[in-house]
C-alpha cells in the first residue's frame, strides 16, 4: 500500500533522527513526557528508545485511563453489580482490570451479569430492551469518552429512561498535568500533548503550561514519524528559548476543540472537589461527576456506594511506575507474578499501560524496530 | 476505547435525526452523529469515530491516513472488533 510505504519510508525517518540529534544538546539531558497512553504504546512498539540520541529520556504519562483508576472504584462498581437484578456494562479494556476481590470478567464466570460494550449508547440499548433489570454504565475514560458518556446521559433523561445509570470516573487531563509539574521529585523538559483527547479540549487548555511552567508542549499523532516530528518541535523552541503550545496533528485537532462536545460535558457533568489517582494519591478539581439534574441517573446516588479505598498489592509498584521515579522493569513483580495473561496491577492490564507495552515489546523483544537510512 | 476509528457516512436514518449509518473498510454499522451538532455531516463525509460516537469530519486522505496508523500501531482488529460491536438497530425503541 502507497501511505505504508510512504511513512516507512526509511530516509525521512533517518533525517528527522539526525535533525533531532543536531538539535539536542549533548551537554543537557533532556526529559520528555508523553502524557497518552497511545503515545506510550507506539513509543515501544517501534522501540523508539533506540532511535533517539541516549540524552533524550521519554518519561511516560498518566494518559492510561484503566491505571490510574484506583482499585476501590472498581469494587464499589462490582459492589452495585451484585445487587439483585443489576446488570454492569463497561468497555472491554475494563474487564480484566483487577479489583480486590476479582476482575469484572472473574465475576461473570461467578455468575454476575456483566456486559461488553463498545459504546455507552450500548448500555442505554440494553436498559430499553430489558425493563425489568436496571443497567449501570461503568464509564471510564478522559475527555475522549467523556462526551459520549454525556451525551446518552441527555438521552436517557429526555426518554425518561429509569432503569438505566452512570457510575462515572470520568478524569481530565490538565489537572493531573498540574500535579506532576507540581510534584518536587520529578523534573520535567517539555511535553508531547496527547492526540484524541484534544481533537476534544483543543489546545488552548494547555497554554499555561507554556506561559506559567516554560515548557513548550506539542500535540502529537501516533505514527513513529509523528512522534519523532514533535520531538523535534520540542528541542527546536528549547533551543530558542520558546515555550509555546504547537500542534503537530492538525490533520485530526483543530485548534479551538469540538465546541459540541464540550457543551455535552458541562451540560451533564461538573467537578468533583477531588478524586483519588492511582500512583498520584488525590488531585483537586480533577474528575467529573454527575450534576444534581441527572442525580436518577447517577450510580453513586441510586445505589448507596461504600466508597472503599483499597490499598495496591503491597509488593507492586505501579504507583512509581504511573510517576515515572521507576521503569516497569524496576518492579519487583515485573514479568514474574505481574504478566500481560496474570496481572496484578492496572498497568499490566491494558495495551496503554507502560507495563504491558514494556512487556509485549521489550521484554519479549517483539517491538517492530524502524528501518533507518542515515543521510549521506 | 481511545480507538478514534475513521468510517463513512452512507446514509442519515431518517426517524432518529442524532444516527447514521457509517461504513468502515465494508462494515456497516449505526453511529450517532450528536457530538457534531455545530457541523453536522452528510452522506458521503467521513468521520473520526470514538465510541460509536462521531467525534470529527475529515477528509477522506486523512480517514486512509487514520486507517493507515491503526494498521502500523497494530491495532486494526481491535479496531473491527470494536465497530463490529457497535448496536445494529437503528431506532432506539421507547
Amino acid at each position: 500500500m502507497k501511505y505504508v510505504d510512504e511513512f516507512r519510508d526509511p530516509e525521512v525517518i533517518g533525517r528527522t533522527a539526525e535533525e533531532i540529534r543536531r538539535l539536542a544538546d549533548p551537554g543537557r539531558h533532556y526529559r520528555l513526557m508523553e502524557v497518552c497512553g497511545g503515545h506510550t504504546h507506539a513509543i515501544y512498539r517501534f522501540g523508539l528508545k533506540d532511535v533517539l540520541p541516549p540524552n533524550i529520556e521519554l518519561i511516560h504519562g498518566p494518559g492510561c485511563p484503566v491505571c490510574v483508576l484506583p482499585m476501590g472504584r472498581i469494587d464499589d462498581g462490582l459492589a452495585v453489580a451484585r445487587q439483585p437484578l443489576v446488570t454492569f456494562a463497561a468497555f472491554g479494556d475494563m474487564m480484566r482490570v483487577p479489583g480486590a476481590h476479582g476482575s469484572p470478567l472473574e465475576h461473570k464466570a461467578k455468575g454476575l451479569d456483566v456486559r461488553i460494550v463498545y459504546s455507552p449508547t450500548d448500555a442505554l440499548k440494553l436498559a430499553r430492551a430489558n425493563r425489568d433489570r436496571h443497567v449501570m454504565f461503568f464509564a471510564i475514560g478522559f475527555e475522549t469518552t467523556a462526551p459520549s458518556t454525556a451525551l446518552t446521559l441527555m438521552r436517557a433523561k429526555a426518554d425518561g429512561v429509569k432503569n438505566f445509570s452512570v457510575f462515572c470516573n470520568h478524569v481530565t487531563i490538565i489537572p493531573a498535568i498540574r500535579a506532576i509539574l507540581d510534584s518536587p521529585d520529578m523534573r520535567l523538559d517539555g511535553f508531547i500533548g496527547p492526540g484524541h483527547v484534544s481533537t476534544v479540549i483543543g489546545c488552548r487548555p494547555y497554554e499555561w503550561i507554556a506561559r506559567d511552567e516554560g515548557k513548550p508542549i506539542v500535540v502529537s499523532g501516533f505514527e513513529p514519524l509523528d512522534l519523532l516530528q514533535s520531538i523535534v518541535m520540542l528541542l527546536r523552541q528549547m533551543r530558542e528559548g520558546r515555550a509555546v503550545v504547537e500542534n503537530q496533528y492538525k490533520r485530526v485537532v483543530p485548534w479551538e476543540g469540538n465546541r459540541a462536545a464540550l457543551a455535552a460535558m458541562a451540560e451533564v457533568f461538573d467537578l468533583r472537589p477531588y478524586f483519588e489517582w492511582r500512583g498520584l494519591g488525590f488531585i483537586s478539581q480533577s474528575a467529573l461527576r454527575l450534576r444534581d439534574e441527572y442525580a436518577p441517573w447517577d450510580a453513586e446516588r441510586v445505589f448507596s456506594v461504600a466508597g472503599v479505598r483499597v490499598t495496591d498489592p503491597k509488593a507492586a509498584q505501579c504507583g512509581e511506575v504511573l510517576k515515572g521515579v521507576l521503569k516497569p522493569a524496576q518492579c519487583k513483580l515485573f514479568g514474574k507474578e505481574c504478566t500481560p495473561e496474570h496481572p496484578v496491577g492496572a498497568l499490566m492490564v491494558s495495551s496503554e499501560g507502560s507495563c504491558a507495552a514494556y512487556y509485549n515489546y521489550e521484554h519479549r523483544k517483539a517491538a517492530l524496530p524502524l528501518k533507518i537510512l542515515t543521510p549521506a | 476505547m481511545c480507538l478514534a476509528i475513521p468510517g463513512k457516512i452512507v446514509e442519515l436514518v431518517p426517524e432518529s435525526p442524532h444516527l447514521a449509518t457509517v461504513e468502515v473498510t465494508g462494515v456497516r454499522r449505526r453511529v450517532d452523529l450528536g457530538l457534531l451538532d455545530d457541523d453536522k455531516p452528510a452522506v458521503g463525509d467521513w468521520v473520526l469515530i470514538h465510541v460509536g460516537f462521531a467525534m470529527s469530519k475529515i477528509s477522506e486522505r486523512e480517514a486512509a491516513d487514520q486507517m493507515r496508523t491503526l494498521a502500523i500501531l497494530g491495532e486494526d482488529a481491535a479496531a473491527m472488533e470494536e465497530v463490529r460491536g457497535y448496536g445494529l438497530e437503528g431506532k432506539e425503541q421507547p
